[in-house]
Formats: structure tokens, sequence, C-alpha cells
């Protein structure tokens, strides 16, 4: 066991290392660097919904936390190492009250959604009231529906004047995707992680044999955000500037596709489904025929109806079936089993 | 005096468009547990078709009352039959591909109709209480939406058709076995829910400036609406319009209208937080 | 020099021989302008136009010959309505494509967001759009009229017609604030109150309780700068609930997005603007461009605002182009502190050197038979907001969006 996930690590180093240095020869850096952001982002909601069973319909809301306490917090201290640790803590204290408010409660699926939806529409709705001069945070103005711009991006630790930004920031942003991505992998082997599909399979099952289903729900949300909120932090140092269109339902909607195209209950899927969908916009952007919104859509529903299981684990169970190699078959057997419950006993 | 009756009748209208916006995804989810994420767009369909008709020299009220209704029916009709009915009992998929196609119709609907904003007058003149003028037309909105529910409650409750339909959806093996076919009855009841959504969407048509993108501010409120209405489709409804519109108007004339909009979303939370089984229960007996 | 009536005139009708005279040097390297507008998504109604008069004018300067025997191209982004890829295509522009000049942007928020990059690539940057002021750098011209332009002809016309006491009712967000607060120094200066100020988010589109408090109040003048599609339901609820004839109405942004044609005559009718263009403007200028308009395949009912600005603002920096003998960076923004100016379908357009802002003629108008009827045109105003903060020449190197205090 221990020599498997050490040579899957070192696999997964050199694969993303050889990704790192040959895909600026093919994509501009400035793409590549919000494109592994968004990766983190659809990553974060991949942990929390595909291995822990959480419908969030908010993801985005600790996405936009995660900038606008950067945004703030860079502009009150002038440097950027004590605002990224904040963008870290903030949406993760967040997400850890709301998470115990709705697990406690015992909430169920519909209900976590319609929760999750409200708190977004709440934040949205706030941020975007605040362009009024009353609205100051330290020597930060809000700024309403314009957002704040200008705010000090990042720079070397205790070096103010040192930027990182252009192709720095993208290497950057790509090392901190693989380090996410190398956690998260530690983690869903840990115990904690095993636990946790285990409470995604059957909750009630896990709650007998004694586990606190409760703590450990709560626990791996406010994970989820923690990550969804350094994705918003490095959005921010991207792009300047930070709107309350982070917050928006169109912005969580887009995550939830990411998720369902790339494929949930792996780790690579959402990566890869934000980070393809990501470059189909842009690429959407430089011409005029198809309209982007009913592209986007028709993804969505066709996915859902012909292939709900995503394009990695599709990709993984005909590798399975022509090579025959059955080694994630444990895996990819659980997530259809988890997508059809639904129809079972709903 | 005068004030505290205008006030009287905006909080009614509050209610009562409330109901109205959510109708149509209570009937859907309430009788076949599907959750139309694409409802606010089959309401945006609802007013492009008033908005059309009444280009073309139909009159108002058949446009809103007739023609809309139909015509939105028969959208929701074909996506039932070429996307819904491949996921009952998923709730979360039908959820996903609703979503998926409500970012359709929207794309759909630019292509159609442009991003500009298109609208119709409306149809009743103002009136006065007192020194005030109100809008005649939150009056109209007011009537329609009760006869609605008169009306909803006499066909689910009182006639043949609704016993069969409710029996359907508690038992579709049952029904199936005295003979009646529950695909075609869920088919029915879709064509009615998303017909509802379109008269919703048609009679706020006068009301508002319309765009592609008009469903989204309907959506958020109806899916509150209805799920923290419970399981009593006609009862939860008006429960849950009354408590919300109560609160928004209030909030909405002491304050400001993002206060009244912060103030309902916060007490569907805590309303959610307090009561989540007794209005789950019904619905939900296993974790979905 | 200026672009006077009859070059404008000479290029209407090369219009009509497109592609007719292959004259422009072929060897000539192109002038790359960058265009970076939403042409998709809910901003779309002001995007598309824009990008016609973009395309309009850059089409009559190669007809023209080109700049400085140089063609045009055009490199032009769709932002999609998506704040996130006006950062990204502002890259893009600026590193990859290298361009002479952008211009674009509409949204307040769109324009912060690429400032930033243009003046770090050094990239001239034209925003032509009506906005809140403030804005202080000298690698931006900034091509439409701001608050202090507009309210100070449209607050003393408008209380003369109804009396003193003055109800607000704001978009929320800078521009509505910030707009909100001249309305308030111009009342006060025309010895009027206001007597409340509501601000509304942009996605409010239920009009009830307001109208009733605003009766409660019981103001002699409305002044309404609203927003976009759910704030159009203001107007109808309004004229539904028939308090138009009651209480006068103004507005300084309904009309922007010709939303006085999607309104119905008996609900537009007798509200009071103040812009620099309508479509009604009778001259052979408007005249001509409305022709070119519709030769180009568009319909002229949907020319704006802010499709004049940006034809006024692709025309401005062909001038200094032109001026300059050179589209460099430094030696145009010379040029175009030299205090030039353009005439185009709106009138006369200066550049104010100390500010980079618009000198521009504002007219009164008011809205009648869904038709913005001009009543009085005043030459030649000055952005005094933005010119109360912002001093270029004193203070080049100046980056800064200030907010007025008032």
């Amino acid at each position: 066991m221990q020599g498997t996930a050490g040579k899957d690590v070192i696999v997964t180093v050199l694969v993303a290392a050889v990704l790192i240095w040959a895909l600026p020869l093919m994509v501009g850096t400035y793409t590549l660097t919000v494109l592994a952001i968004y990766a983190m982002l659809g990553l974060s909601l991949g942990l929390i919904w595909g291995f822990g069973g959480i419908l969030c319909f908010g993801q985005a809301a600790f996405f936009g936390l995660g900038a606008y306490t950067y945004a703030i917090a860079a502009i009150n201290t002038g440097e950027s190492t004590l605002p990224m640790i904040l963008a870290v803590i903030v949406p993760c204290v967040f997400a850890a009250l709301l998470g115990a408010m709705m697990f406690y409660g015992r909430l169920g699926d519909v209900y976590l959604g319609v929760i999750t939806l409200v708190v977004t529409l709440i934040l949205f709705k706030f941020i975007s009231s605040t362009a009024g001069p009353q609205y100051t945070i330290g020597t930060a103005r809000l700024g309403g529906y314009n957002g704040i711009p200008g705010f000090p991006t990042l720079n070397v630790p205790g070096r103010p004047d040192l930027f990182i930004w252009g192709d720095a920031l993208y290497y950057l942003c790509a090392v901190a995707l693989l380090l996410v991505y190398l956690g998260v992998t530690w983690f869903l082997r840990s115990s904690f992680g095993r636990i946790a599909v285990g409470i995604r399979e059957n909750e009630t099952r896990m709650s007998l044999i004694g586990y606190d289903v409760r703590a450990r729900k709560t626990v791996l949300f406010a994970i989820g955000a923690a990550i969804a909120g350094l994705a918003g932090a490095l959005f921010a140092n991207w792009g300047a500037i930070v709107t309350p269109g982070l917050f928006s339902l169109s912005q969580s909607a887009e995550i939830i596709i990411w998720c369902i195209v790339g494929g949930l209950g792996t780790r690579f899927g959402p990566l890869l489904g934000a980070a393809g969908l990501g470059y189909l916009k842009f690429l959407l952007g430089q011409q005029s025929m198809i309209n982007n919104t009913m592209l986007m859509g028709l993804i969505l529903v066709l996915f859902v109806l012909f292939l709900p299981r995503g394009v990695v684990p599709a990709a993984i169970s005909v590798w399975r079936a022509s090579i025959g190699r059955p080694r994630r078959a444990g895996r990819a057997g659980a997530l259809r089993r988890n997508r059809r419950r639904g129809r079972t006993d709903g | 005096m005068d004030l505290t009756v205008v006030i009287g009748i905006e909080i009614l209208y509050a209610v009562a468009s409330l109901a109205l916006i959510s109708v149509g995804l209570a009937v859907v989810f309430g009788m076949m547990k599907v959750i139309n994420l694409a409802h606010g767009e089959f309401m945006m369909m609802g007013g492009y078709a008033t908005i059309v008709s009444v280009n073309l020299g139909i009159n108002v009220f058949v446009a809103m009352l007739i023609i809309a209704p139909v015509v939105v029916g028969l959208i929701g009709l074909v996506v039932e039959r070429l996307v819904i009915r491949h996921l009952y009992g998923r709730l979360v998929d039908t959820m996903l591909a609703t979503w998926g196609l409500s970012l359709f119709f929207i794309g759909l609907a630019t292509i159609i109709f442009g991003n500009t904003t298109t609208g119709i007058s409306t149809p009743i003149p103002g009136v006065a209480i007192g020194n005030y003028q109100i809008n005649g037309y939150n009056l109209f909105i007011v009537v329609v939406s009760v006869l609605l529910m008169i009306a909803l409650y006499l066909v689910l409750g009182r006639t043949r058709l609704g016993l069969i339909a409710r029996g359907t959806m508690q038992r579709p093996d049952m029904a199936s076995s005295l003979g009646y076919s529950p695909e075609r009855i869920y088919m029915a009841t879709f064509f009615c829910g998303s017909a509802l959504s379109g008269l919703a969407g048609a009679i706020l048509a006068p009301l508002v400036g319309l765009v592609p993108t008009s469903g989204g501010a309907y959506i958020a409120k109806a899916f509150i609406t209805v799920i923290a209405g419970g399981p009593s489709l006609i009862a939860g409804l008006v429960s849950s319009a009354s408590v919300f519109g109560v609160i928004d108007q209030i909030f909405t004339f002491a304050l400001s209208p993002v206060i009244g909009e912060v103030a309902l979303l916060i007490a569907a939370v805590v309303l959610l937080r307090l009561l989540p089984q007794g209005i789950t229960a019904r619905f939900f007996r296993g974790r979905m | 020099m200026t672009f006077n009536r009859r070059q404008f005139l000479a290029a209407g009708t090369a219009m009509a021989g497109t592609g007719l005279m292959p004259r422009i040097g072929r060897a000539a390297e192109p002038i790359k302008l960058g265009s970076i507008l939403d042409t998709s998504g809910i901003f779309d109604a002001y995007g598309k136009p824009m990008d016609r008069a973009m395309r309009l004018a850059v089409a009559d300067l190669n007809d023209g010959g080109g700049l400085l025997d140089r063609p045009i191209e055009i490199r032009a982004y769709d932002t999609q309505s998506d704040m996130a890829l006006y950062a990204q295509y502002a890259q893009q522009l600026t590193r990859q494509d290298q361009v002479d000049v952008v211009h674009g942007g509409i949204l307040s928020a769109s324009r912060e967001a690429i400032r930033q990059t243009m003046r770090r690539s050094n990239t001239l940057y034209f925003y032509n759009v009506m906005y809140e002021g403030g804005v202080c750098d000298r690698n931006i011209f900034i091509n439409g009229v701001t608050p202090a332009q507009q309210v100070e002809v449209l607050i003393p016309h408008a209380m003369k017609q109804s009396g003193k006491k003055v109800y607000v009712l704001a978009a929320d967000y800078n521009y509505g604030q910030i707009m909100a607060r001249w309305i308030n120094k111009f009342v006060r200066d025309n010895g009027g109150e206001v007597v409340a100020t509501d601000f509304f988010p942009l996605d409010v589109a239920d009009f009830g309780s307001t109208i009733a408090k605003i009766q409660s109040a019981a103001p002699d003048l409305v002044v309404a700068p609203l927003v976009g599609g759910a704030h159009l339901s203001f107007f109808r609820q309004w004229a539904a609930s028939g308090m138009k004839d009651r209480i006068p109405l103004a507005s300084t942004t309904l009309g922007v997005g010709n939303e006085h044609k999607v309104l119905t005559a008996e609900e537009g009718d007798g509200i009071m603007v103040a812009y620099n263009y309508s479509q009604e403007i009778e001259s052979p200028e408007n005249d001509g461009f409305k022709a070119k308009w519709e030769a180009a395949g568009g319909n002229a009912g949907e020319i704006n605002e802010f499709a004049i600005s940006t034809y006024a603002g692709v025309m401005t920096w062909a001038e200094a182009v032109r001026q300059a003998g050179t589209a460099a960076h430094d030696p145009v923004v010379e040029a175009l502190e030299s205090g030039l100016s353009v005439d185009g379908p709106s009138g006369k357009i200066t550049v104010d050197p100390q500010t980079h802002h618009a000198i521009a003629d504002v007219r009164l108008m008011e809205i009648r038979d869904q038709k913005m009827q001009v009543l009085e045109t005043l030459p030649q105003r000055q952005p005094m907001d933005t010119q109360a903060v912002c001093d270029l020449g004193a203070n080049p190197g100046d980056n800064t969006q200030y907010e007025i205090d008032i």
C-alpha cells in the first residue's frame, strides 16, 4: 500500500511537471493561470460532492469570499502574505459555521441545496448593494456592483516591492494546484477520507458503527471551502479586480457543470472539466457564431442524459474494458451506485 | 389611514405574486418530485409569448390567460418527452438537467429576441385610495392568484382527474394496475405545471421589462417558497408565500427593497433550520 | 485642424464605394486597433451598437486611405458580459496582438478591470461610455459625459417645470451613488430640497411600495437615474398607478439603451432627460451617420449615445494619429492633449487636456412619442466634476479614480 502510494505521487509529480512545462508552448500563460485556478475550484467541489456526497449549490460563495477577503486585507496591509492566509481561513471558518448549522440540523440533500443557494444569494445581494461610502472595511471600500479594483497583488513574502505576476504567477498557480491535488489524494487515502466515502455511501450505517457523521461532514465541507477560498485569492491576483459576479448563481452553476462533465468521484475529473470548459469559454469569446450560454446548457443536459458519470470515469471504464486493469474498479463502482441510489429509494 | 390601506394592499400583492410565481414549480415538485430549475425560463417564455401576441394585435387578456399558458405548456411537453422522463426518481439529476435547460432557453431567447428589454404596458388603469394612487394591476394579480388557488384545490381535491393524478403520484404501480398509465399522467402533470409557469410569466409581463435572463429573478424565490411550503401543495404554498411576502414587504417599507429581500432569504434559512423534519418527512423517507 | 463637416461627408460617400478602390499600399503594415466589448450576454444591448459603430468608423477611415497610408486592422474580442474575460482579453490584446490602441469597456467595473493592464503595457486606451466621472490617468481618454455635465443642465430645467421638492431614486452602484450626490448638489444650488433618496440594486423590479412611499412624501419632482431592464419596471408601474400626470419625472439614464422605445408613448411622454446625443438631432452629420449605419446593415433605430461616443472616440484617435504622424503612444497622447476636437453626429467633441475627458454638447430633451425631442442644445459643457479633482498637466503620474466630495 505504502509502495503504490509513493509511486502514485512520483508519477503525478512527473506528469504535472511535464504539463506545466509543455502547456505554455501551446496556450498563453495568462489563460493557463486562470484555467489552473478554475481547476482548483472544480477540485474543491469535486472533493465535497464526489467524495462526501454534499451537493453544494454555493461553492461560488466560498470562492468569492476568498477573493474579497484577499482584496480587502491586501488594501489594508499593503502586502500579500497575510491576506493569502486570511483568504483561506475566512471561507473555511464561514463554511464550518454554516456546515455545522446544516449538518447538526440533519438537513437532507435538497434542503442543503436550498440553504447553500440562499446563502450565496444573500452574499451576492449584500455585496452588490455596498456601493455607498458607508461600506468600508479598514481603508477598503467594498464598491458594490463595481467591485474592488487596484489592490496590491501577490508579492514575495516579506518583500512588498517584489511582485509575482505574469509567467511567475502561472507557475505559482500550477504548483499550488499540484500541491492541493496531492493534498486531496493524501486526504482521501487517510482514514478520515475513507470514512467520508463511507458516509456518502451509507450515512446511517456509518453513524451506527459509531462515527460522528455530523462533525465529519462539517470538517469536509470546511476543507472544500478552504480550497475554494485559495482559488478565489489566486483569482483576485490574476484578474486584479474582484466583483460581486464571483458570488453569482451562474458562477455556482459553472462549477457544478465542470464536476458533472469531468466526472464525480474522481479527483482528476472536476479538474479536467474545469480547465476544459474554461478554455472552451475563452475560445467561444473569439467568435460570434454560437451562443455561449446555449451551448453550455446543452452540454449539461446531454451529459446528464447520456454520460451522467462524466468523461473521466467513462474513460477509465473504457480503458479497463479494453486493457483489463481493474485497479480502480472499487471507486468507479461506488460512484455508479451512488448516482443510482436516488432511483432506488427516492 | 390611507397609507395603512395602501400598505395592506401592497402586502397582499406581494403574497399573491409570490404564490403566483411558485405555483408552477409547486405542482411539478409536489406531484412528481421533480425540481424544475428551468421554471424561471418557462415564466420568461410566457412573458415573451404574451408580448409577441400583443404585438401581433391579439387582445392582451387572451394573450396572457390563454396563449401564453398553452405555448409554454407545449414547450414543457417537449421538454418532458425529451429530457425529464428519462430522469424520474433521480432528483439531483433532474435539477442539473433542468439547470442546463434554463441556460439553453436563455441562449435561445437571446438569439431570437436579443438582449434588449421589451415589454407591454399594463392594461388596467390606476386606482385611487384616498390621497393615494395605486397600480390597479396589482389588484388584478391578487384576484388571479386567489382564483388560481381555488381552481387548483377544486381540481385536485374534488374531481376524478385530480384523484387519479394524486393516486398515481403516491403509488404508480397501483394506478397502473387499475388501468391508468403513469407515463401519461406524469406527462399531463408536467404540461399543467409548465402552463402555470407560463401563465405566471405572462401575468407579470406588463409590470416588468422583459429580457431573456429575467427568469433568474424568480427561480430562487419560487424554489424557496415551494421547499419551505412543505408537503401539502396548496396549503404549503399559501402559508409560505404569506410568511415570506409579509416579511419582505414590511422590511421593504421600513427600510429598503434590498433589506426586504435579504430578510426574506434569512427567514427562509431560519425556517428550514427550525422545521426541516416536519417539511421533509413526507416526501423523502430516505435521504434523498 | 479639425475633422470637419466636408471630410465627414466625404467619408460617408466613400462608404458607398467599399471595396472598389484598393489603393492602400499593400506593403504598408497595418495599424492595429483593439476592441473589447460585451457583444453577447446581458450587456449586449449596449455592446452591439458600440461594436458596429467601431467597425463603421474603421471602415470609414480605411475607405479614406487608412491612416498615414497604413490600413487599420481590427482585433475585436467579445467579453460575453463576464468581467473575468475582460482581464483575459486585455492581456491577449496587449501581449500577443500588441495593438496600438484599445477602444472598449462598458461597465465601470470592466474599465477598471483593464485600465491598469493598459497602463502597465503602455497601450493607449479609449473608454467611450457615459460614466460616473473621476478617473484620472494619463493613459486613458474618456469620451462620454459625466454626471455634472448632465445634471447641471437637467436639474434647473426640471425644477423650473415642477417645483422645489425633489425625490431621488437611483441605481445602487457607483454611478447611481455619485449621480445622486450631484443631483443633491444641483437641487440645493437651485434653492430646492431633496426630500428622500432611495437606492435600488439592479435586479429590483417591483416598485409598488416605493410608489406609495413617494406619494406619502409628496414631492414636486422625481429624478430617477435607474439602470437596466429590471428598473424599467419603475416607469411602467409609475404610469400604471396613474402618477405620471401628477408628479413630473426626470432621468439621467432612461433612453441611453433606447429604453424610451420600449415604453409606450403614454408611459414615456413628458419624461425629461439630458444627453449628448439623440436620434432626433437635425444635422447633416446625424442624417449622414444614420444613412451609413443603415448601409452597413444596421437599423438606425438602434443607434444610441454609446455608439456615437465610440464612433467619435475612434475618429478622435485617428485625428491624433494624423497630427502626430505616427501611431506610437507618446506622440499620439501629446497630439490629443493639444485640445484637439472632432465633429460628429452629436456635434463637436473636444479633448480636455487637463482631465482627458470630453468637452461636449449637452442637449436638454423630453420624451415624446417614443422619441427624445431636443428642447435646447447647450454647447461645449466642461467635465467640471472631474476637473475639480484631476489635473494631468500638473500631475501626469496620477493613476486614481477620485470620489468627488460635494
